[in-house]
């Protein structure tokens, strides 16, 4: 039986409901979705693979268990995966040429976690190369679309998954987040995604681009939806050394939370001459609604931030140039079809292999590792990166959370910022600091420009203060509708 | 031109763990190629290490042994280089802090009158991983890549240059090989590759302050190449700087067939490894009670017992280091000894050091393999103090209990060895070959001292060598002076 249109803008909480009271199946939903990605994704590129026979089978077995009264809360409700995380039986190409040969043989943490909740996989969802972008314009793949705006990018690096969101081809995907490639595509595709405390979620199986800053979160609709969703990705796993060995909490404990006395820090260096135009008026917007709902605002500083952008194009490229290492065509991925010795080899297979930016970012962290630069670059990006961190620590003292923009603009068109990689870099300056420092962070709808395209608004939370941050962000989305609009043509 | 010689020695040793330094696979040797690595060895993407316990506890272990410093915080660097047996293309080790810092060993060097004893300190000793191996062979022009030994826990332990001939460096890489295996930290197998040797190696002419540039030999897996390597690399060198050339400095590789050193080619010149803390990995911290548990499950050390050799029973600091050669030895040893009513450290040092490992090197055996125990053994000894055997007899008995004809009181029985000691019966013997060597005894009286020893042996022969020979010696000159 073919399903109300309706569905396909359930939330991940309603699809729940619509399961557990037996109004659908999860083969009937999952049909829907691959139906709409069919049509949709030659337009946008969101997916970079999709197999239905496999989505199905889940599907299958996820009915299956709540006929047998085996079921959990989110048993059967579909996600789209970013292919960055190795998923067994599939291509997992994280978005470059060298990985385009390679069908994972294991499941990464995060994939495990949702198989448990019996959450059948929609597809891999495109992304910019190794997680290297802030437009999804790097990736083999070719670019995504942004779908309130097909001219425009949907942000980067996990520009596919807040696309396939956006234009509702999965009710939620996983993101990850170096440097706000979870919550810069969410504002410009006028989502909802988060990014946890460092250490939350395991990063095993997560391809790694910069290991001290990479975490993976959800994108969703909804706030609501992210802490159902961050509850199946959230838990300790023995196979990260990285990974925190925590009580287990209910991310959703929070959202009835009232504002009333709570405490919102606004960083001065986030509201300078760079905070303008329609984003500027949508975010003071958010301000005054929060107040309206009880909240109280503190100006806050965090004088190192401005030093965030430099510090992080020195330490995560240092990361990224040795973890891209092991990509040498010798064991798996991509190798050159003709050479000569083993020099002539990885130089072939690695200049063919990965695009531009990847190489300029191994060839950058390359440079401040070696030898008489370690200590003017690295070390130095390393002492800045605690002074970052401990400007957070003193602003939480005064607040509770923190608000500010999450992108400096909204969607920009394709090919617009690839001239100058360093202008490209700058669509971040609001959220590197964030995961320098390892703290929680997430965007959420606040508005729209001029010309119809999202704002994101930006929460801070601190360690380990997820559910908070959450809650802050229901109750703005329950006195708001921003998060509901969805592009035309949806 | 005088020249002196100076050596560093670095040694890999892999350690006894279950499995990998940062992975749950075996490290058992000789399996089929590739069928020990698992998905984090063969670095696939989205794979992390974690680090293995035992490893850190045989860092503690050799730490302690070595009177070393151990760091209580030490961590994990990425050695960043490029080769098909290096999978993630980085090698995880210890630069910035290793876990064990200073320390000494104390090495006896030459044998006889010749024997000297030299500290040689150490530098560090950290943890790390092994690389895959690459078999150059039997692959027509191309290099097959087995991962097995990828991942591998090694325990890198580097000397600072304090040796100075090849002997002394043989004598501290044996030194070392023992307490590793002593301690149970190394298997000690140099052939499957437990315990390998690089070779740092410079010359510089007498008196000068400077160390010479020094080259390193790679890869020496027995002491006897060890040795050989090093002396011809010092010939060599020498050879260069007399003809005019300078020592560049290099990377070697010993050629066992040729008995020559000789510079890698396709090396570069100093790689720049670009070192950094690997994000992966939590820094080490060792508490205090892991240590004092650890401390306390060693067992007495070579050079502890060596001190109570000689305190305690007046072994010669040779005997000493020989007894000690390893712990089973020793252990062999100290049970003789203690098997014995009536101890005797020398008695059984010169049989232990004697008989024993005279019929184990025979018949290639190892001490854990002694056919014949340390309470069997000490049961033949106790038979040489009470007197019934005589120290030739004794080493007929060894034999046949060797051969498993059963324990020394049973041969003794059965062979009817036991000494003669009854004076009456030694003396009726001595009368009747005084009777029968008329001759000797003369000569022997006209001063002959020969003859005595001619008339002993007589006496021997006559009671088939079961007179006790001190009491047949007090008798015989008793007799003659009368």
């Amino acid at each position: 039986m073919p399903l109300m249109p309706k569905t396909m803008t359930d939330t991940i909480k309603q699809l729940s409901n619509l399961l557990s009271e037996g109004k659908a199946s999860s083969v009937e939903l999952c049909k829907d979705y691959l139906d709409r990605i069919q049509r949709r994704n030659p337009t946008l590129n969101a997916f970079i693979s999709v197999d239905a026979d496999r989505t199905l089978i889940e599907a299958r077995a996820a009915d299956a268990l709540r006929a047998a009264g085996q079921s959990g809360v989110l048993t059967g409700v579909p996600v789209a995966h970013k292919d960055i995380f190795c998923a067994e039986g599939w291509l997992t190409t994280c978005g470059s040429k060298m990985l385009s040969n390679f069908v994972s043989p294991y499941d990464a943490h995060v994939i495990e976690q949702f198989k448990a909740a019996g959450m059948p996989c929609l597809g891999k969802t495109n992304m910019d190369e190794f997680a290297m972008g802030s437009s999804n314009e790097t990736s083999f793949y070719g670019p995504v679309r942004n779908p309130w705006d097909t001219e425009r990018v949907p942000g980067g690096s996990s520009g596919g998954s807040a696309a396939c969101v956006a234009a509702r081809l999965a009710p939620a995907a996983t993101g990850t987040d170096t440097g706000g490639s979870i919550r810069q595509p969410a504002a410009l595709c006028g989502i909802t995604g988060l990014k946890p405390t460092y250490g939350v979620v395991s990063r095993y199986g997560m391809i790694a681009f910069a290991s001290s800053l990479d975490q993976a979160g959800p994108m969703a609709q909804t706030a609501e939806d992210c802490g159902l969703l961050l509850n199946v990705m959230a838990g300790f796993d023995t196979r990260d050394s990285t990974s925190l060995d925590r009580p287990k909490e209910d991310y959703t404990r929070s959202l009835n939370l009232p504002l009333a006395g709570l405490k919102i820090g606004l960083p001065r260096e986030f509201f300078g001459s760079g905070l303008v135009g329609d984003t500027a008026k949508a975010v003071d917007a958010a301000i005054a609604q929060l107040h309206a709902l009880g909240a109280q605002t503190v100006e806050v500083g965090l004088p190192n931030s401005k030093l965030s952008v430099a510090a992080y194009y020195v330490l995560a490229p240092a990361e990224a140039s040795s973890n891209l290492s092991r990509f040498d065509g010798v064991r798996y991925g991509y190798r050159t079809p003709e050479y000569g010795d083993l020099t002539d080899m990885y130089e072939k297979t690695r200049a063919e292999g990965f695009g531009g930016e990847v190489k300029r970012r191994i060839m950058i962290g390359a440079y401040v590792l070696s030898h008489g630069y370690y200590d003017a670059y690295y070390i130095q990006a390393q002492k800045l990166r605690r002074l970052i961190a401990n400007d957070f620590t003193d602003a939480f003292k005064q607040c509770d959370v923190i608000l500010g923009p999450t992108a400096p603009s909204t969607a920009f068109r394709l090919g617009e910022k690839t001239a100058d990689p360093v202008e490209m870099y700058l669509s971040d300056i609001y959220t590197i600091a964030v995961n320098l420092a390892g703290l929680p962070g997430m965007s959420l709808p606040c508005g729209f420009d001029a010309q119809g395209l999202p704002i994101g608004l930006q929460l801070i939370g601190n360690y380990f203060d997820e559910a908070r941050m959450l809650g802050v962000a229901h109750q703005y989305q329950l006195a708001t509708d921003w998060h509901t609009r969805t592009p035309q043509g949806i | 031109m005088q020249w002196e010689t100076v050596i560093g020695l670095e040694v890999h040793t892999q350690l006894t763990t279950q499995s990998k330094i940062f992975s749950g696979a075996s490290i058992a040797f000789g399996a089929e190629p590739n069928t020990q690595a698992c998905q984090v060895d063969i670095a696939l993407p989205g794979v992390l290490p974690v680090l293995n316990k035992g490893a850190v506890e045989c860092g503690i272990r050799f730490g302690l042994a070595i009177g070393a410093r151990l760091n209580r915080i030490n961590s994990f660097d990425r050695k960043n280089y490029f080769y098909p047996d290096l999978p993630k293309g980085y090698q995880i080790s210890q630069f910035a802090m290793p876990i064990v810092e200073g320390g000494e060993l104390t090495v006896q060097v030459g044998s006889g009158s010749d024997l000297y004893e030299k500290t040689i300190r150490i530098t560090r000793a950290h943890l790390e991983e092994d690389a895959g191996k690459s078999l150059h062979e039997d692959f027509h022009g191309m290099t097959g890549i087995d991962l097995n030994r990828a991942g591998t826990p090694l325990l890198e332990i580097v000397s600072e240059p304090d040796m100075r001939s090849a002997r002394e460096a043989v004598a501290y890489a044996k030194a070392l090989h023992t307490l590793v295996t002593w301690i149970g930290t190394c298997d000690g197998n140099m052939q499957e590759g437990s315990f390998r040797v690089d070779a740092n190696v410079s010359v510089r002419s007498v008196g000068q302050a400077e160390f010479g540039t020094r080259r390193e030999i790679k890869n020496l897996n027995s002491f006897r190449f060890l040795e050989q390597a090093i002396n011809y690399e010092i010939r060599w060198q020498i050879e260069q700087i007399e003809d005019g050339h300078k020592i560049q400095q290099a990377t070697v590789l010993f050629d066992p067939d040729t008995g020559e050193t000789r510079a890698m080619r396709s090396k570069e010149d100093a790689h720049d490894y670009r070192y950094f803390p690997d994000p992966d990995l939590l820094p080490v911290k060792l508490e205090e009670d892991w240590i004092e548990q650890v401390r306390a499950s060693l067992p007495e050390l070579p050079q502890q017992k060596q001190a109570r050799y000689q305190d305690e029973w007046n072994l010669s600091a040779y005997d000493a280091a020989t007894l000690t050669g390893s712990r089973a030895l020793a252990e062999y040893f100290e049970a003789v000894v203690a098997g014995l009513g009536r101890p005797d450290a020398k008695l059984v040092a010169n049989w232990v050091m004697g008989d024993v490992s005279a019929t184990l090197n025979k018949e290639s055996l190892d001490i854990a393999d002694c056919r014949i125990s340390a309470v069997q053994l000490a049961g033949l000894l106790a038979r040489i103090q009470d007197g019934t055997l005589s120290g030739k007899l004794a080493k007929q008995v060894f034999e046949a209990m060797w051969a498993g004809e059963g324990d020394a009181d049973v041969i003794i029985e059965a062979k009817g060895l036991k000494q003669v000691s009854d004076s009456g019966e030694i003396e009726k013997i001595i009368n009747e070959v005084m009777a029968a060597n008329v001759k000797s005894v003369e000569e022997f009286r006209a001063g002959k001292e020969k003859a005595f020893n001619a008339l002993v042996g007589q006496v021997m022969k006559a009671s088939k060598g079961k007179a006790n020979p001190q009491q047949v010696n007090d008798l015989l000159r008793q007799k003659l002076s009368a």
